[in-house]
């Protein structure tokens, strides 16, 4: 057992810390070409779908140099490497994997250049956790498929140029897992509508999209007929490693400090309050359980032992504590906790009442801590499905 | 970066999960808390001839030079079937001679330790459940060349099955550490809810040792020694915890009841996966605390604590469900589930309950 890292580790970090040090000015120092440019430099070093095979575009990084640039990125609190996170996440991993040549050539550049931002189709107005029973309908007709059903809570959706959508071409199965494919399409094509869904922190992040008659060329199917849950399952696969979160919790835990230790109990400063302290302490305790339940996974990965479903330990401990940290600063500050950025009295600028209603984000989008236990009961403890 | 164990680590995990399974199963276990000074000599000398006794000690004093990352393997995997010898007590005895005694002094102590012939204990505080230099009122002052010793601990662990018992005291010069052999002092058992650790109160006054028997403590070694009681304690929870919750999984497999195996049922698989969770996690942390004693002793305050604060009520849960999720067989003497409801009771006020350790974190993380 060691923390050490080896010399080409250390300067790698170095080299990611002076990138970042050379290219990423504070705040009010950014200008509006801030973004392009640092997009175009972040894509020059590689560090764009750093892990994807040199052939594609990426750069072969192994897991501990992915672990080293997610982390310092996120201690930086940088701009994402790449603007179509779900590009990066699993739509180009599923098409490296799945795709045909053509689609390799036309998709996976645009995505490491953050030239085309990608959205995901998969749940419906009638399933969210249960993600294969898909309804939205695809059938072949000649040379095209025809689509037409309806997905809901697309992130992205009003900003995204394609999809990637999961559908169903066969009704006739014994398995809901059979019958699924894959597609990747175009927001444009005639008839997609996108309808944006205001959420309760009052952002319009997602949207209902309605496929009416919908033609899709057969050469924008991801893998074969029928092969969609495989596609959707391996794609989902990639994400894994949760080292960013653990330096996000850790930043917002620097913070929910300052303002202990500027709050009042009472009228008597929070630092003495008992139980203002343990609950503070049990923040810092969970975030640090799940970086070092990360350091465990991660060693085993690097080891080429295959995790099951280990990282839904630390997603549920994330849902916890994004609920609980925004919602004991607001308890913390009263009333003033309660306004909104710019109100008066806002405390930290509105930056907890609004995470007091962001939360379901990385609560729900994710899938649910329910979802999340019945993962862990069934396919790590071996408990019967429900 | 490596946060696992190496190949020899795994090999003495799975040679302490043979013993514990061929030489002290849970009917052995039994036989032995039941017994007077609830300690099984033979049993000992069979750990100490496989080296265990010894991984701390230096190679030069008769054992194997090896760190408490190491030791811990041994003590998480004994503890999946809660075994009764005191390897811990002597563990931290060890480390207490390795911490404070002069090199007579280990020349003296440690050979008989590693071989077995010599089981020893430490006893800090004198306060049930409290952590502090002032939690320790025993005094040993100096008289015609001995040294006397004065007052009483309660509840030192294995202290009927020790030979020697190192005892924190107000010395002459500050604190130190008395050794004591056995028959120095009055030592009466008092039983706890949990008879897989004997613990006894040890009465010193009356009773002269030389002054070559009187090691001194500095407070930081004091908080160093009681640190690593709290990283031995987790590593047994560790073990203990992951035994009920298999245990416990494993039932719910087979149990039927409304046509369907009780963990088809969320109410019961949801409380395994919480379980999961959770000894996931003070497992992560205990971990990286055995690491630290040795490795990074500047970070071992908090990482024990981030352990031991965990670990302190997850396990006290993990304790109760392992019997609850059970059904009233759980509630049965003969049924197993119940000693390590038991076990997690001793654990949970250990070294710390979970309160000290969290008003630690805070005072450590600045607030
Ligand atoms: C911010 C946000 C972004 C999202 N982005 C996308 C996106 O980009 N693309 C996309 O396709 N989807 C997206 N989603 C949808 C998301 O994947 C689903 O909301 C999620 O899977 C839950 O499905 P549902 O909302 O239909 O709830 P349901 O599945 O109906 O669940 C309702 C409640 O029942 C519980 N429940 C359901 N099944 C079980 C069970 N078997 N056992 C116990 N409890 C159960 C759930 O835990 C939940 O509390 C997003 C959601 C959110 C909130």
């Amino acid at each position: 057992m060691d923390f050490d890292y080896t010399p080409r580790e250390q300067s790698f970090r170095e080299e990611v810390r002076d990138f970042i040090t050379e290219n990423l000015p504070p705040k009010e120092k950014r200008d509006k070409n801030f973004l392009a440019t640092w997009l175009e430099k972040v894509r020059a070093k590689g560090w764009v779908g750093f892990a994807w095979p040199k052939e594609f575009g990426g750069s072969d990084g192994g897991l501990m140099e992915q672990a080293i640039l997610k982390e310092e990125m996120s201690l930086a609190k940088a701009p994402p490497l790449g603007t179509s996170m779900m590009g990066l996440a699993w739509v180009g991993p599923g098409i490296m994997e799945y795709g045909t040549e053509e689609q390799k050539q036309k998709f996976i550049p645009d995505i490491l250049d953050s030239k085309v931002t990608w959205c995901t189709g998969y749940s419906e107005p009638n399933h969210g956790s249960d993600l294969a029973a898909i309804q939205c309908k695809a059938e072949l007709q000649g040379d095209h498929y025809v689509g037409n059903g309806q997905e809901i809570w697309t992130t992205g959706a009003p900003w995204s140029q394609w999809i990637i959508l999961l559908t169903r071409t066969d009704f006739n199965v014994t398995s809901k897992h059979d019958g699924i494919t894959c597609f990747l399409v175009p927001m444009d094509a005639p008839g997609v509508e996108v309808r944006p869904i205001q959420n309760m922190a009052g952002d319009k992040h997602f949207a209902e999209i309605f496929f009416t008659d919908v033609q899709v060329p057969v050469e924008n199917r991801l893998g074969a007929e029928g092969e969609g849950w495989k596609v959707t399952v391996s794609a989902l696969a990639n994400e894994r490693s949760s080292i960013g979160e653990v330096t996000q919790l850790q930043a917002k835990l620097d913070d929910l400090k300052e303002l202990v230790k500027n709050s009042k109990r009472q009228g008597k400063p929070a630092t003495e309050d008992p139980k203002v302290r343990r609950t503070v302490a049990k923040f810092e305790m969970k975030i640090s359980a799940m970086k070092y339940n990360g350091l465990r996974y991660l060693t085993k990965q690097i080891k080429g032992e295959p995790l099951t479903s280990e990282t839904s330990v630390n997603k549920l401990h994330r849902a916890s504590l994004e609920i609980e940290m925004d919602d004991f600063a607001i308890e913390l500050s009263g009333q003033a906790g309660l306004q909104l950025k710019g109100g008066e009295e806002a405390v930290d600028n509105g930056t907890w009442s609004k995470g007091a209603l962001n939360w379901p984000n990385v609560v729900i989008g994710g899938g649910t801590p329910n979802i999340q236990r019945n993962i862990i009961a069934e396919r790590i403890l071996g408990q019967p499905k429900d | 970066m490596n946060f696992g164990f190496t190949e020899e680590q795994n090999l003495l995990k799975d040679q302490v999960q043979r013993f514990m399974k061929e030489a002290c199963p849970m009917t052995r276990v039994r036989e032995i808390s039941a017994s007077e000074n609830a300690f099984d000599k033979d049993l000992w000398q069979q750990a100490a001839d496989l080296g265990w006794l010894g991984l701390t000690i230096p190679e030069s004093y008769g054992g194997l030079g090896l760190k408490w990352i190491d030791l811990i393997v041994v003590l998480e995997a004994a503890a999946e079937g809660l075994s009764p010898l005191p390897i811990a007590s002597h563990a931290l005895a060890t480390s207490a001679i390795v911490a404070c005694a002069s090199e007579e002094q280990k020349a003296r102590w440690l050979p008989a330790m590693a071989s077995g012939a010599a089981v020893v204990t430490l006893g800090l505080y004198d306060e049930a459940n409290w952590i502090d230099p002032a939690a320790i009122t025993a005094t040993a002052t100096t008289a015609g060349g001995k040294v006397s010793l004065k007052g009483k601990k309660p509840f030192v662990n294995d202290a009927l099955a020790a030979d020697y018992l190192l005892l924190a005291v107000q010395g002459p010069d500050g604190l130190a550490l008395a050794a004591v052999g056995r028959d120095q002092v009055q030592v009466a058992a008092q039983p706890t809810i949990d008879s897989t650790k004997p613990m006894a109160s040890v009465d010193l006054s009356g009773a002269a040792i030389d002054a070559a028997d009187l090691l001194p403590l500095s407070p930081a070694q004091l908080a160093f020694l009681t640190d690593c009681g709290g990283v031995a304690t987790t590593a047994e929870m560790v073990g203990a915890g992951a035994a009920v919750l298999s245990m416990t999984s494993t039932y719910a497999k087979e149990r039927i009841q409304f046509g369907k195996p009780i963990g088809q049922y969320q109410g019961v698989k949801h409380r395994l996966a919480d379980m999961f969770v959770d000894l996931e996690s003070y497992r992560s942390l205990c971990y990286f605390a055995a690491w630290a004693v040795d490795d990074s002793p500047e970070e071992l305050a908090k990482a024990v604590s981030m352990a031991k604060g965990y670990a302190s009520d997850a396990f006290a849960q993990i304790g109760i469900d392992g019997v609850g999720l059970h059904g009233a067989i759980g509630f049965t003497a003969d049924y197993d589930a119940q000693l390590y409801l038991k076990r997690s009771k001793w654990a949970r006020p250990m070294y710390g309950d979970s309160d000290y350790h969290m008003d630690r974190i805070a005072t450590l993380g600045g607030l």
